[in-house]
């Protein structure tokens, strides 16, 4: 049996990958992939304590999580078409209407 | 080798967690990130989520990832990340500091979380089938994922409803 440690060294490994895709393109639909990834980390490493422990909670939070990322990212993506529907282009560098 | 399984899905999953973050075309980033979710999907059944698998193939895969191929075919943009970078040089910061990040991460979970004696016996209490979890502690969170959903839904129809009219 793998140790569960491995997998929640995956699921920091997924999150940093995702923090970097975050940080390093311009382009919001791939900054919202990026974000998925980040979610779909902590749902393992969730599964991976919920497994170590041998309870299924970690497995209820992971359904959570994944209703509030679909629900995420179906108003993201309609706030990205809205966005692009306005302005004929896309990159976040220029999305600076809200700054304070 | 009880390892195979594991090493292979978590090279899938590395792999093309850095497809998605490193690919020019939305759409193949697009793509990679539906191998990614299967590859999560596989790894959840190797911790004996089959349940978790199956929605995570459902809801992530499949409509998630439907989801993000629709807006970039409505979109089609591709060229945005052509134009010259105003940003590059703080954007290369961004290595070395999710680099830190990790090693971070890695740190706090070997000092504090993987260091507890060996698993508890499942006993009868702790040992809840994820459905009966569901009705009873979780019943207030699964509940409000319910207003949640509704929400977005109704938000999205009011955000597309704008832009026709």
């Amino acid at each position: 049996m793998v140790p569960e440690s491995y997998y929640v060294a995956l699921s920091a490994g997924l999150f940093a990958i995702g923090v970097l895709g975050v940080l390093i393109r311009r382009d919001p639909l791939i900054i919202f992939m990026s974000i998925e990834l980040m979610l779909n980390a902590a749902n393992l490493a969730l599964v991976a304590f919920g497994h170590r422990h041998g309870v299924a909670d970690g497995q209820a939070l992971a359904l959570f999580v994944m209703a509030v990322a679909a629900a995420e990212v179906a108003v993201g993506l309609a706030i990205i078409v809205a966005i692009f529907q306005l302005r004929r282009r896309l990159s976040v560098d220029e999305l600076s209407v809200m700054r304070g | 080798m009880p390892y195979g399984p594991f090493l292979l899905f978590a090279l899938i999953v590395v792999g093309s967690a850095f497809g998605v973050i490193l690919l020019r075309n939305p759409i193949h980033a697009a793509l990679f990130l539906t191998v990614n979710l299967a590859g999560v999907a596989a790894l959840y059944l190797t911790l004996q989520a089959q349940f978790l698998a199956l929605v995570q193939v459902i809801v992530y895969a499949g409509a998630i990832a439907v989801l993000f191929v629709f807006a970039i075919m409505v979109l089609i943009p591709g060229k945005e990340e052509t134009g010259p970078d105003p940003l590059r040089a703080q954007r290369w910061l961004a290595v070395p500091f999710a680099g830190l990040l990790l090693l971070e991460t890695l740190l706090i979970l070997r000092s504090a979380g993987m260091q507890t004696a060996a698993r508890p016996a499942a006993t009868e209490a702790s040992n809840e089938p994820l459905y009966r979890l569901l009705l009873t502690d979780f019943l207030f969170p699964f509940e409000v994922t319910s207003v949640l959903l509704l929400t977005a839904l109704v938000g999205v129809m009011a955000l597309a409803k704008r832009r026709v009219s």
